[in-house]
């Protein structure tokens, strides 16, 4: 143990820290997805098309106001707003246009609906973004890298990665529960998720509170996306992964659950990444082991609640 | 009269705070009809439940025919000869009320047979004679979803007389039908269960029905029974009077 | 409607000879295209139930895999389509016992996870399955007989068709059954079942190991057309793709599925051929018009025409 500890820490503790890094990505796509579902109950296929196309918008803003001579600092606060853009031009356009015609429809529908969707934001983004990797890094070289001490030893790594893709999902989680449990909107959102009947049956406007969550839910994955743009190539396909991804953390977290997301997020990311170090052949495999493995002994879900049928 | 057919022996089950049956010793005897009535609230569904296997209590048994099904799966009661129907109708809403007396009729056999039609002569005539007894033969192809309150309890009804049970256990089987029918309804369904000598156990709100259908009366109250008895009996006792009848009369 | 079905099915098999005999690149296509119908009637199985299972697609790949790599050793299309069919329905058995324990949205994901798992074994396995680049399928004998590639291809469209046509006889036999129409309740009215002695679940899991065999026998087919397997097939898209052909054909009767699978595949090669880079979107369009305008997808329109009712 100790010996293999010699040779492989240093790799484990890369391993950790990219799967924080990672985790936290994983939470902002997710946690939106579970929003969207405890409201809508409506799973969106087309959540990962937004991450995608939140990624791609951020880096072609990014470029293309860096040409204008924008400052490297500003690069950050770019990617933010990029991201809400795309989530507020694309949100409320969907829920009104599409998902709103099928509120009433069976569950297979609903999906079918979404589905299509992806199918053709994917083909969207190949037409205006093309096939050709995208690649803007400014915001993760302006904040440098950090020696991270491990046992006697030091890993670099970059600060961004370090502290601001985990420290936007924990501002995220402490945020959400926040405006859950202490707004009025917030507790609105909660009572529709727990009893959608009681909850419109009291004079909740559900309308005006689907189309709030979705568009908030559509920024949230695209915020996703944008923070992850410095940090790897973009090409076609990153949507399709990534909502695959956040299924499984839905899932395994139970419906509805946000401190669960955030969890089973990080589980997995760091499940992820030392697969990527160790075994990189599970390293996609290893999310829906976790996934399974937490079904079998909790079928509701990590956190998720059991619905009792009445007879 | 006097074999015991089911018997439940200090039953307690509480959900939360609340106990629906607290120390129930009960026995029902073979060919009657015995009517549990109580104030709402008071666990007569829970005893239902527990009997069919969809509760199990905390504690005390429930033996049918001399054996203890405590515990059971519903699955499992229900091939001993226990059916039941239930308060809310649970019918399969997409299929017609033939078929779905159909099914009730082909799961005795088990429903294993993937390649012969539901509606094959044998149990399509079953299920034909069901509903003509019931009087629901005009809406037999009529789809589950589509019928009204009162239809659907019959056919509910129906679905758990097609199991050919020994011991049917009924939940509120006259709320939802029109009160006209009301009596034809009741009269109905005791002459079908005396002419398949099925022994029953109802919950019922309805005095008049009690009165005229029951053999034998439990009230049910604050998860005890607080009297059994022929309803003339029972039913004119002034305790139950103020505590049950009288709220329900004027409810 | 349901009297004349077995009239539709055999012009609709009329259509498609006389398509094949007018073009050979039709004949591929539809070849498919019976393949995938095969296999969505599997997911026609599990929508009785109420249950989508966004995996399938791991049925397919299963199917065309076992061909892939027996082909070299038991080289006759006659002996790898009973085994890709024994296969596929085994491995639906062991997945089918943990999967059947859940439903709606649990089931569809824990479907899509398991595709998932296959997927990243295929392609991440380099030494057995040669990863992405796939495994090339060469013309094999049938029944003991070499063909050229012409009497090949034309066998192996005969057997597709002969095997839609049987199999979707005994699936209609089996919907009307008890068997059938008990796992029709699943979807209404499950608990009732268990109160009527009848275990639901093994009802499901039944339907689930048939879907699985259909699934296997499609798979085995398209390896056997198109001569060449990639992980792509297990992909969770191809999985939505499968959901989407029971929507578009109509989930009405049998016939459904191969007039969604030929309308599928028809659209998506004149739509590659004319618009290459957006030929996702159009069927995600086609997709979309389909389910808000026409519900009962083409076995309701084409019910409507003739003037019965969709059922």
């Amino acid at each position: 143990m100790a010996e293999w500890f010699q040779d492989n820490g240093l790799l484990l503790g890369l391993a950790l820290l990219d799967g924080l890094s990672s985790a936290g990505l994983i939470f902002l796509v997710a946690v939106g997805l579970n929003l969207v579902f405890g409201v809508l109950r409506i799973v969106n296929v087309a959540h990962g098309s937004l991450y995608a196309i939140g990624a791609y918008a951020a880096a072609s803003i990014g470029i293309f106001l860096a040409g204008l001579g924008l400052p490297d600092w500003a690069s950050i606060p770019t990617l933010i707003l990029s991201a809400a853009l795309v989530g507020a031009i694309l949100g409320p356009l969907i829920e009104r246009f599409l998902l709103r015609r099928i509120y009433a429809q069976e569950e297979v529908v609903q999906l079918l609906v979404t589905f299509a969707l992806f199918m053709i934001l994917e083909d969207v983004q190949k037409l205006v973004w093309g096939v050709q990797p995208i690649h803007h890094e400014t915001a993760m070289k302006w904040l440098g890298t950090i020696d991270v001490p491990f046992g006697a030893d030091f890993i670099p790594f970059t600060n961004y990665q370090l502290f601001v893709l985990p420290g936007f999902a924990i501002i995220t989680l402490v945020g959400l529960a926040w405006f859950l449990r202490r707004t009025l909107t917030g507790r609105v959102i909660v009572a529709v998720t727990t009893d959608r009947e009681a909850a419109t049956a009291m004079g909740i406007d559900a309308a005006k509170i689907f189309l709030l969550t979705f568009t908030f839910g559509a920024m949230l994955a695209a915020l996703g996306g944008a923070l992850s743009s410095p940090t790897a190539a973009l090409v076609p396909g990153i949507g399709a992964q990534t909502i695959v991804l956040s299924f499984a953390v839905v899932a395994t977290a139970g419906l509805g659950q946000i401190e669960g997301a955030a969890l089973t997020s990080l589980m997995m990311g760091l499940g992820r990444s030392v697969a990527v170090y160790f075994e990189p052949e599970l390293e996609v495999v290893v999310p829906y082991i976790i996934m399974v493995l937490v079904l079998l002994v909790r079928p509701q879900g990590l956190f998720g609640v059991t619905e009792t049928r009445r007879v | 009269m006097s074999e015991v057919l089911l018997q439940a022996t200090g039953l307690r089950l509480a959900f939360g705070g609340v106990k629906a049956a607290d120390g129930i010793d009960l026995g029902v005897m073979k060919g009657e009809f015995l009517a549990i009535i109580g104030p709402n609230g008071a666990g007569k569904t829970t005893f239902i439940n527990m009997t069919t296997g969809y509760l199990r209590p905390n504690a005390g048994e429930i033996s049918y025919e001399g054996q203890r099904i405590t515990g059971m799966s519903p699955r499992a009661i229900v091939k001993r000869g226990i059916a039941r129907s239930f308060q809310l109708p649970q019918l399969f809403l997409e299929h017609t009320v033939e078929q779905n007396v159909a099914l009730a009729v082909a799961s005795r056999d088990g429903i294993w047979s993937p390649l012969t039609p539901l509606l094959r002569p044998g149990y399509r005539d079953e299920a034909r004679d069901l509903l003509e007894r019931f009087g629901l033969t005009g809406i037999a192809e009529t789809r589950a979803d589509a019928l009204n309150e009162g239809a659907r309890k019959l056919a509910d009804i129906a679905m758990a007389v097609a199991l050919k049970p020994r011991l049917l256990l009924m939940d509120e089987p006259t709320s939802g039908v029109a009160a006209s029918e009301k009596m034809d309804v009741v009269e109905t369904l005791a002459r079908v269960l005396r002419d398949a000598k099925v022994t029953a156990v109802f919950v019922e709100h309805d005095m008049d029905v009690v009165e005229r259908f029951a053999d034998r009366v439990a009230v049910w109250s604050q998860g005890r029974i607080a009297a059994l008895g022929p309803p003339g009996e029972v039913l004119s006792d002034p305790a139950v009077q103020r505590e049950v009848i009288g709220i329900e009369r004027h409810a | 409607m349901r009297k004349i079905e077995p009239l539709l099915a055999i012009l609709l098999a009329g259509a498609m000879i006389a398509a094949a005999i007018a073009a050979p690149w039709l004949r591929f296509v539809l070849t498919i295209a019976l393949a995938k119908g095969i296999a969505v009637m599997g997911i026609l199985l599990l929508l009785r139930a109420g249950q989508v299972s966004f995996g399938h697609a791991l049925y397919i790949a299963f199917g065309a895999y076992t061909v892939a790599f027996l082909a070299p050793r038991f080289g006759d299309a006659m002996i790898l389509l009973p085994l890709a069919a024994v296969g596929a329905g085994a491995l639906g058995l062991v997945i089918g016992l943990f999967v059947t324990r859940y439903r709606q949205i649990f089931f569809g994901m824990l479907n899509l996870a398991m595709s998932m798992v296959f997927y990243s074994l295929l392609e991440k396995l380099y030494a057995i399955t040669k990863g992405s680049d796939g495994i090339r399928v060469e013309i094999m004998p049938v029944a003991g007989q070499a063909l050229d590639r012409i009497t090949y291809e034309w066998t192996i469209f005969g057997i597709a068709l002969g095997l839609a046509f049987v199999l979707g006889l005994l699936l209609r036999l089996y919907l009307a059954s008890p068997m059938g129409e008990a796992l029709a309740g699943i979807k209404t009215r499950e608990t009732r079942l268990e109160f009527m002695g009848v275990p639901a679940r093994g009802v499901l899991l039944s339907a689930y190991v048939m879907s699985a065999v259909l699934g296997g026998i499609g798979g085995a087919l398209i390896a056997m057309t198109s001569r060449h397997v990639t992980p792509l097939l297990a992909y969770w898209t191809s999985s939505g793709e499968l959901v989407f052909i029971a929507i578009l054909g109509g989930a009405g009767g049998v016939l459904g599925p191969f007039l969604g699978a030929a309308g599928y595949e028809l659209v998506r090669v004149y739509a590659a051929a004319s618009f290459a880079d957006a030929w996702q979107m159009i069927l995600g369009a086609v997709l979309l018009l389909v389910i808000l305008f026409a519900p009962g997808g083409l076995w309701g329109m084409a019910a409507r025409a003739i003037g019965g009712r969709g059922r």
